[in-house]
């Protein structure tokens, strides 16, 4: 069985900085990874990797045994939401539309068939209703619904997934993981799913791929989760303590998770309705 | 305002007075070069809004000012000192990426001192002052048939460069990190567009200025962008907004004597506004409100 996914001993360095050293681990088909770790680790780093956007720097980085390369249909990718245009009316047809065969020359143009496709897609994650509804007018949630659907326009087999739980709330969450997991499930797509938070993804994920201080750990939950190797990846005292379901990754007496998403929250992804997202983690010491 | 529709009405309604207007040459060139450079600047201008770079294209023009000035200094025809310095610019501000063309600050002070430079070449070269005024402003009243060729073939190459690139530019521009990953060159589309743009702010420039280029460019393509969701809706409307405009600013300055530009200004501001509120007080999808 060839592996979706396989690093053997690849370096990864941006601009000096060396993001992964030496790092192996190998992804197999139909599995659907968490990829965590603290910011800057190098998770959206790893995924343009994939992507053959970031050559490695050492070692071999080999994508259904072969070398990354730009373009690969194989792959379907959903970006972290950074650079949608707030004000940009454009309707979901022709946004996803925009991105089929994009990166040919000429004029746009959709066909019965690339309509029909799209439509299907949309509905595979719930979300027809998206293909007349203008960008602006979407919530967080309808818009990563959207992107999803694009991302899996194409049959890939392997999905990346940048954060598409950034600026949702609690319940939104919720619907953009079970739809994955089902769709992926049904199609037997693998997928590499960041966030910043573990409990979420906690029923639906395979096995976890943790970041951090230039290493990589891949093993289940029970096996990477744990006060060792996360002090490791931390490079700082990390304690585990399971409660009721729930893990929570503490620092001197903090918890990182919590602290890393709330920062992300400063920069204001979000459209200002109803977080629920840490409610649970107010009184737990 | 009364004075204003009376007059608007009486112009739309009396053929007389349209088959009048077209006993004149100069009327007849003034519609056939406002009609190609409006509907290239409708077209062109839809993508200036949609990638939020319209300050880049209005810091092109005046650019470009400062090359019709130097033009004229060295003894050449404006235009071609127009349609160099803007390409110029273009390509060096798609060149330079995201580090110039998308910051404020940077392209103000080129804008700044690109029209320094337009000022000292009318320094140098006073007898150039008269046609200062229509370079600013615009005077479609002055173009002449061999100006029409002139603008007719820089309007082909203009829209033949845009669909060579159009649909890659709107991939790179709704996604470019996705764009990035499934194989868009951003940079070298991004630079095509500029250079695009330059040559379409250099034709609106002829007929109403480097200073209102906006009135063409940015105007309709956002009014536009009000009211449609679809691409080529949008681009339509775009394009016909910026002909009904021209069109109609054309038969009010002759009717009233006020500069062609004005007259434009006045009603690419009325059709952003309209559609403005059309869109703020017209009917919302219900589940919009779910989020």
């Amino acid at each position: 069985m060839i592996a979706v996914v396989e690093l053997d001993h690849a370096s990864i360095r941006i601009g000096g900085r060396e993001v992964l050293a030496d790092a192996s681990f190998s992804i197999r088909p139909g599995e659907f990874i968490g990829v965590l770790g603290p910011n800057g680790a190098g998770k959206t780093t790893l995924m343009r990797a994939i992507l053959g956007l970031l050559p490695p720097s050492a070692g071999a980085l080999r994508i259904f045994g072969a070398a990354p390369r730009r373009g690969d249909a194989s792959i379907g990718y959903l970006p972290q939401l950074r650079t949608v245009l707030p004000d940009l009316r454009i309707r979901g047809l022709d946004f996803i539309g925009a991105s089929l065969n994009g990166e040919r020359w000429g004029m746009p143009s959709l066909t019965r068939k690339d309509r029909g496709m799209i439509e299907e897609t949309l509905d595979a994650v719930g979300a027809r209703e998206l293909a007349n509804r203008p960008l602006s007018e979407m919530s967080g949630g309808e818009r990563q619904r959207l992107l999803l659907a694009q991302a899996l326009i194409g049959n890939p087999q392997l999905l990346l997934l940048d954060e598409p739980l950034i600026s949702l709330d609690q319940r939104h969450q919720e619907v953009v993981i079970d739809v994955v997991r089902r769709v992926c499930r049904e199609r037997g797509i693998t997928v590499l799913f960041s966030a910043h938070e573990l409990n979420q993804l906690l029923g639906a994920i395979d096995r976890v791929l943790y970041l951090g201080n230039g290493q990589a750990v891949l093993g289940t939950v029970e096996e990477v989760v744990t006060a060792p190797v996360l002090s490791r990846l931390y490079g700082t005292d990390i304690e585990v303590l399971r409660a009721g379901g729930h893990i929570f990754v503490m620092s001197r007496g903090r918890d990182v998770e919590a602290a890393a998403h709330m920062h992300d929250h400063d920069h204001g992804h979000d459209h200002g309705h109803d977080h629920g997202h840490d409610h649970e983690h107010g009184h737990r010491h | 305002m009364a004075t204003i529709m009376a007059t608007i009405m009486a112009t739309i309604t009396s053929t007389d007075i349209v088959t009048d207007m077209f006993q004149y040459e100069f009327m007849n060139n003034a519609f056939a070069a406002a009609s190609m450079v409006a509907v290239v600047s409708g077209i062109v201008g839809f993508f200036l809004v949609m990638r939020g770079q319209t300050f880049a294209g209005h810091a092109l023009s005046h650019i470009g000012f400062a090359g019709a000035t130097g033009a004229g200094l060295i003894g050449l025809a404006p235009l071609w000192g127009l349609v160099g310095f803007t390409l110029a610019a273009g390509m060096a501000m798609g060149l330079l990426s995201d580090r110039i063309s998308n910051r404020d600050v940077a392209i103000g002070v080129v804008l700044a001192l690109a029209l320094g430079f337009g000022l000292l070449f009318l320094h140098y070269y006073t007898s150039f002052a008269t046609q200062a005024t229509a370079l600013l402003f615009g005077n479609v009243f002055a173009v002449d048939r061999t100006m029409i060729a002139t603008l007719a073939a820089l309007g082909a190459v203009t829209l033949a460069g845009l669909a060579a690139i159009m649909r890659p530019l709107i991939f790179a521009t709704l996604q470019p990190e996705l764009a990035e990953a499934k194989g868009v060159p951003l940079r070298l589309v991004s630079t095509a567009f500029l250079a695009i743009v330059a040559l379409a702010v250099s034709e609106c420039a002829q007929i109403v200025g480097v200073l209102m280029v906006f009135t063409l460019m940015v105007g309709p393509a956002a009014a536009a962008q009000r009211v449609t969701t679809g691409l080529w809706s949008g681009l339509i409307l775009s394009a016909a907004l910026a002909l009904a405009e021209a069109w109609l600013g054309i038969v009010i300055a002759y009717q009233t004597d006020w500069p062609v530009s004005f007259c434009i200004a006045v009603l690419s501001a009325l059709g952003y506004f309209l559609c403005l509120a059309a869109s703020s007080y017209g009917p919302r999808h219900p589940s919009a409100a779910e989020r």
